[in-house]
């Protein structure tokens, strides 16, 4: 790749082809349309983004993009040549390249190695790779060592090694998804002055992302995509964030706002010294104390990774830890799980796939996960199936939950359904407290706000909730109360009423 | 039938220790360590056997089969797939090599093992890869079906013929062996019973005479295996499809391909094993020829970390302990108690000496429990040394499995696009 | 379609194909080597239906049936037990040494069985117990730690089973084997098949108690759920409540306590003695449970079907054709079947999927990100 090569280019004239233009692009998958009648066009050398809410069917569209899957119909031009890609591979060759949300590294290879995989025959493995690595790190200035092993690398390395395996591969249309989902605002400053630099190179960035701010900030051109397809094409400088949210969710926005406090002054969780370590002894929640009151709702804001989810497993009783957790006035510290969950926790996973259901069992068997010790699951030892499918039918009529019946397995629900039976799972067995890990996480807007509202009834009726999310607004929305944890510490306490998410946002790096 | 086939059981993962490889004077030295201790122990009990050529050729002979098996594993999950059907891919080796063997000389019977153990991980790559079946239950059906193929064949092809029926094959005619010239000058040295020269003399010896070229052949892909899997585009694909299949996938790599070469890799090796068992360890092929060997190939290649040079030290461990046993050395086994116990007081003070008492402490007590076994008894039990290898890749899990590193997909099932 | 329908008919299937593969592949064996395959089936159907047939065919299928229950047992957990083989061998050994062993004799016939069966379960658990303990402390893998005890298990049984320890040996043989019990602890035949001579191992009555147990612990008690919780998604049985290293080390005793019980219809109704011929059951079993999919219902049928083969192989030799040929059919038949059952759940899944779909008014384009496409 030569970027000398590639042309200056805004300043092209307006007959030069689009970088990237699709039309018509529609995508189905077994049961559903993913994407349908896309059209996109994309001018090189600006960044463009394409906004929407969870779901709305971005990722579908940057996979197909990206040849990991084929379109049913429509097309794709790039550079105004019409291209039909049957794998990643056909793109990559045509110039574009992909930085997933998740990242796509091996950890226990070195950042060479996973730079260089697919692409060895540019410069092959050895040493005159790592040249060009190098070469190319120090252009755009990603500082990444070429030697290192991944798994010792921090998120905003990681993020720059994908950066920079799309970058080796010559790339002149780079495709970000959600790419600031990992960083905290600073990592996110830096990121998009990387970006500035590349179409100042004549590259072309396509930045996927839900978050109105950073999107206005950084594109040059938006894209809304809604249900499946475009809706709009903005500029950035004639669009207000409340007119884009909008078009993002076709009618007004949801509020998560809790309103009046019901926050009462009888405990009924209260943490005292609670410390999380790796069997290796580094440490992960340290010293960690609070107390949840009947009626209210704890927020916890952090970055991801910042000990939230250990805190959460800790309190859960699925993770060793020091220091005391009183639930009601009992202290629960010795028990395990299932009897701190007899006792009236109740837990919405932040991954409801890895924590929170069956995904080939039965919807009522999915309802019983957590709670088989208890009525209308079990009596004595004995399991009372007949209990549990006809609670199971009283949950997906009261929850909302769409589905034919409740003997599907939940791997066919959508995620949305998949995450209200939790919710109505939980909510069943009335809980003293909840703790909730991104409850509406991934989950499509009605679903979001049938979550909100159900959260808000419980602590209505005296429950006391513990919230964690990597969305601000929900969090000061629903929030009485908000601690900031930053290294497996609590760093700040904030009024959800007074502060703003950019506050908050510092806070979360350290240094509020 | 997700109940079985959800992703291999996952073992509690510590994070690993920075240094993940001895360098190489450290390596160089834990050797010669070994060597002198080796030697002592032959010295004080006077069981010469420990270093006589004889045993470090049968040691070889019984290594190699294990080592192939050992490295078909190392193939297999390197590129993410566990291969258990390996005992079911020698079977078809010792099967096919004989068959062939005989009808068409030694060479053929090779390359037919080679093909009909290919066979054997084509089947297992066809029902994990393509069919998504778990790992475990594709290669426990392989060995069965194997086990009932061969001798079905057996039946077909050996039965009536001289020396031949269900269960074994005709004779199979040899392999050439080599010798290094001049490597017979060291037998004066070796018989003299020096303390260390003896002792090297009748290992170089033993190493340097009459080899098969199997042997020499296994001996080579060591080397060649991490060549190709470290050095080679090839292997950075087929190892990137071992890590994460999904990042190999999202640049372009085709992850089915990779493991299926990675597999019908596998079944060769394993197959070449099973064809040195029915060509060159004996001249015939018997059913249950393989005893377990591709079970004690993927001890071995666990107890190499996933190597090739660790892998084949294994094998050369195992084989050693099985060869002093085959030549009935109830005394050269006895001694070996001593060894153990030198090496395991080793350990122990090394481990001191790191600041980790309690391990050093375990280390050492059992160093005393060892010599006072040696101490009191004058041969340990045949069956006892035929677990050996068993009990050592026991021990070796249960003490080291923290610091093992298997490749991060490993048995897990892969579907494209998921 | 009602639901279950939808769920259930490609799993049915599945079996059925599977059969008809291995068939095929084996009629395309009989045919290579010149043989009519229709003669060979239909001579081992006939066969195979003798009345005494019957009765070694159920014989045989006790213990097949047992060990595939054992390694079900684990299966529902994600458990590999391919220990079997060690479990009940050691336990066969030590339940017919202590069963004979004279400070027992005291003990009247009927509780001396029950002593016998439960050294045996004892000890199967016991060898099952230590691949439980390394992967629950150590995190030692128990696909290799089983096999490994298979080996040190048989190692460990030849040592014991000579004249210098636990073995006899009988007069005018070369076997070395335990002393016999007691002829009051011998369980007696019963006659179930109408014509036949020979009665059915009194046991069998334990191998349908096995069964019905399997059934009742995995589906209606909360052990059995959280077993197999455990089993389906372990991170979400732990979020449940489920403690996962007691889990795997019940589901691992129970499994070897069943496995424990596979030698007794020998010991007890047949032998009385624990022989060197006792063993190579293990992989066996893995296979009739993969056959039979875990199922009470299933694995019993596999056993039958795997007992049936065993059986009417003998007639073939009497036709001139191969019997190994029946070690090709029973090694295909798993082989089909593991990668049909997966194709029919791949299957019924997308069904499902696609009506799950169908019912949710607005297209969830989440969901495809999840879907193997």
């Amino acid at each position: 790749m030569s970027t000398d090569a590639a042309p200056a280019a805004p300043a092209a004239g307006a007959d030069e082809p689009p970088a990237v233009q699709l039309r018509g692009i529609t995508k189905r998958f077994p049961g559903v349309v993913a994407n349908h009648d896309i059209d996109l066009s994309v001018r090189r050398g600006t960044i463009h983004a394409i906004v929407g809410e969870n779901g709305a069917g971005k990722s579908t569209l940057m996979k197909t993009l990206y040849g990991m899957h084929r379109p049913d119909s429509g097309e794709i031009l790039i550079d105004g040549d019409r291209i039909v890609f049957h794998s990643p591979q056909q793109a990559i060759s045509a110039g574009i390249g992909m930085v997933h949300q998740h990242f796509m590294l091996a950890d226990n290879f070195t950042v060479l190695e996973n730079i260089v995989l697919g692409a060895e025959k540019l410069h092959g493995i050895g040493a005159a790779a790592a040249r060009r690595i190098r070469e190319l790190s120090r252009q755009y200035g990603l500082g990444v060592d070429p030697e290192a092993l991944v798994e010792d690398l921090g998120v905003g390395d990681r993020q720059r090694v994908e950066i920079l395996k799309v970058l080796y591969r010559g790339a002149r249309v780079l495709i970000l998804d959600e790419p600031t989902a990992v960083l905290v605002p600073q990592e996110v400053d830096e990121l998009f002055e990387n970006l500035r630099q590349l179409t100042r190179e004549g590259l072309t960035v396509i930045f996927i992302s839900h978050k109105l701010h950073e999107v206005l900030a950084v594109a040059d051109a938006i894209t809304v995509i809604r249900r499946g397809t475009t809706v709009a094409a903005v500029d950035p400088g004639e669009v207000t964030p409340r007119q884009l949210a909008a078009l993002m969710v076709g009618s007004e926005l949801p509020s998560p706002e809790a309103r009046e406090s019901t926050v009462t002054d009888v405990p009924v969780l209260a943490v005292a010294g609670l410390s999380v370590r790796t069997a290796g002894g580094r440490s992960l929640v340290e010293d960690v104390s609070f107390t949840i009151h009947r009626g209210e709702v704890v927020g916890i804001a952090g970055v991801e990774g910042n000990g939230q989810a250990e805190l959460i497993e800790a309190i859960m009783g699925m993770r060793p830890s020091t220091g005391r957790v009183t639930l009601d006035g009992v202290d629960v510290s010795e028990r395990g799980t299932r009897k701190r969950r007899e006792a009236g926790l109740g837990y919405i996973p932040a991954d409801r796939h890895r924590q929170g259901l069956l995904l080939d069992a039965p919807l009522w068997e999915n309802r019983m996960l957590g709670h088989q010790t208890e009525a209308p699951n079990a009596r004595g030892w004995l399991l009372n199936n007949r209990g549990a499918r006809r609670d199971t039918e009283r949950i997906v009529a009261e929850y909302d939950v769409r589905t034919p019946g409740a003997d599907v397995p939940a791997a066919a629900l959508s995620g949305g359904n998949q995450q209200k039976l939790i919710v109505g799972r939980e909510m069943s067995h009335t809980p003293k407290v909840l703790l909730a890990a991104h409850p509406t996480r991934g989950v499509d807007i009605g679903a979001q706000a049938a979550i909100w509202e159900h959260i808000k009834r419980a602590r209505r009726e005296g429950m006391g909730v513990l919230l964690i999310s990597a969305d601000l607004d929900e969090l000061i929305g629903l929030s009485d109360t908000l601690k900031v944890i930053f290294r497996g510490r609590f760093v700040a306490e904030a009024d959800p009423a007074a502060v703003t998410p950019e506050q908050l946002g510092l806070a979360m790096t350290g240094c509020g | 039938m997700s109940t079985v086939l959800a992703s291999a059981p996952a073992a509690p993962v510590a994070p690993p220790p920075r240094d993940r490889r001895f360098s190489l004077p450290i390596l160089l030295l834990v050797i010669a360590g070994g060597l002198v201790a080796l030697a002592a122990v032959r010295a004080i009990t006077g069981a010469n056997d420990l270093t006589s050529h004889g045993a470090v050729r049968a040691a070889l002979q019984s290594a190699v089969p294990i080592g192939l098996a050992g490295l078909g594993g190392l193939w297999a999950e390197r590129a993410g797939v566990v291969n258990i059907g390996l005992e079911g891919q020698m079977i078809f080796g010792t099967w096919f090599g004989a068959w062939a063997g005989f009808h068409w000389g030694p060479w053929a019977g090779v390359l037919a093992a080679v093909a009909g153990g290919a066979l054997g991980g084509l089947l297992h790559a066809l029902a994990t890869v393509t069919f998504g079946v778990d790992h475990i239950i594709s290669g426990v059906a392989i060995t069965i079906l194997a086990g009932g193929a061969t001798r079905y064949l057996s039946q077909l092809a050996f039965q009536g013929l001289p020396g031949g029926g269900v269960t074994q094959s005709p004779p199979v005619p040899e392999l050439p062996r080599l010798s290094v010239p001049g490597a017979s000058v060291l037998d004066r040295v070796e018989r003299a019973h020096w303390f260390l020269a003896s002792d090297l003399a009748g290992i170089l010896r033993g190493a340097l005479t009459d080899v098969s070229t199997l042997t020499i052949v296994a001996a080579l892909l060591v080397p060649l295996t991490f060549w190709v899997l470290w050095r080679t585009a090839f292997g950075l694909r087929l190892r990137s499809v071992g890590e994460n299949p999904h990042a190999a996938e999202s640049l372009g790599v085709n992850v089915y391909r990779y493991k299926y070469y990675g597999v019908v890799i596998s079944g060769a090796l394993a197959g070449l094993g099973g064809a040195f068992l029915s060509m060159v360890a004996s001249s015939i092929y018997r059913e249950s020829q393989t005893g377990g060997r591709g079970y004690i190939g993927l001890a071995a290649m666990i107890f190499g970390n996933w190597r090739p040079g660790g892998l084949a030290s294994g094998a050369l461990l195992f084989g050693y302990t099985d060869a002093l046993q085959l030549r009935g050395g109830s005394q050269s086994v006895h001694a070996l108690l001593l060894f153990l116990a030198f090496v395991l007081a080793a350990v122990g003070l090394w481990q001191v000496l790191r600041g980790r008492r309690t391990v050093g402490a375990v280390a050492i007590g059992a160093a005393v429990l060892v010599g006072l076994w040696y101490a009191t008894t004058d041969a340990i039990p045949a069956e006892f040394v035929q677990a050996a290898p068993h009990i050592t890749t026991l021990v070796v899990l249960a003490l080291a499995s923290q610091r093992l590193r298997m490749p991060a997909a490993d048995g897990q099932r892969y579907r494209r696009g998921g | 379609m009602s639901a279950p329908w939808v769920r259930l008919l490609p799993r049915l299937l599945a079996p059925v194909g599977a059969l008809l593969i291995a068939a095929a592949i084996s009629s395309i064996a009989l045919l290579i080597s010149n043989q009519d395959p229709a003669t060979a089936f239909s001579s081992m159907i006939e066969y195979g239906t003798r009345p005494e047939s019957l009765v070694s065919i159920l014989n045989r299928s006790i213990d097949l049936y047992i060990g595939g229950v054992a390694v079900a047992i684990g299966f529902r957990m994600n458990l590999f037990n391919i220990g079997v083989d060690g479990q009940y061998r050691l336990a066969s050994l030590a339940a017919a040494s202590l069963g004979a062993a004279p400070f027992l004799q005291w003990l009247p016939g009927v509780l001396r069985i029950l002593v016998i069966v439960l050294i045996a379960m004892v000890v199967g658990a016991f060898w099952a117990g230590v691949a439980a303990l390394l992967k629950v402390t150590r995190g030692v893998s128990e696909v290799i730690s089983t096999i490994m005890l298979n080996f040190i298990g048989g190692q460990l049984v030849a040592y014991l089973l000579t004249t210098n320890h636990l073995g006899v040996q009988a007069k005018g043989s070369n076997d070395v084997a335990t002393p016999l019990l007691p002829k009051d602890s011998w369980i007696s035949g019963i006659p179930l098949i109408p014509d036949a001579r020979s009665e059915v191992n009194g046991f069998i009555v334990v191998a349908v108690g096995v069964g019905v147990a399997y059934w009742f612990v995995l589906g209606r008690t909360r052990f059995g759920f959280d077993l197999r919780a455990s089993g389906q998604n372990a991170t979400s049985a732990v979020a449940s409540g489920v403690n996962a290293r007691r889990m795997v080390l019940y589901a691992m005793l129970l499994s070897g306590a069943v496995a424990g019980l596979v030698g007794m219809s020998q010991l007890l109704g047949e032998r009385h003695a624990h022989t060197t011929s006792v063993g190579g059951l293990g992989f066996t079993a893995i296979g009739i449970a993969l056959l039979g999919r875990n199922s009470p219902v299933g694995i019993a049928l596999a056993a039958l079907l795997w007992a049936f083969l065993d059986r009417s192989a003998l007639i073939l030799d009497l036709n001139e054709i191969p019997k190994e040929i029946v070690t090709i059919m029973q090694g295909t038949t798993v082989l089909a079947v593991v990668v049909a059952y997966e194709l029919a759940e791949r299957i019924s899944r997308r069904g499902q999927q696609r009506r799950a779909g169908a019912t949710v008014s607005e297209p969830d384009p989440r969901q495809p990100s999840e879907v193997p496409a």
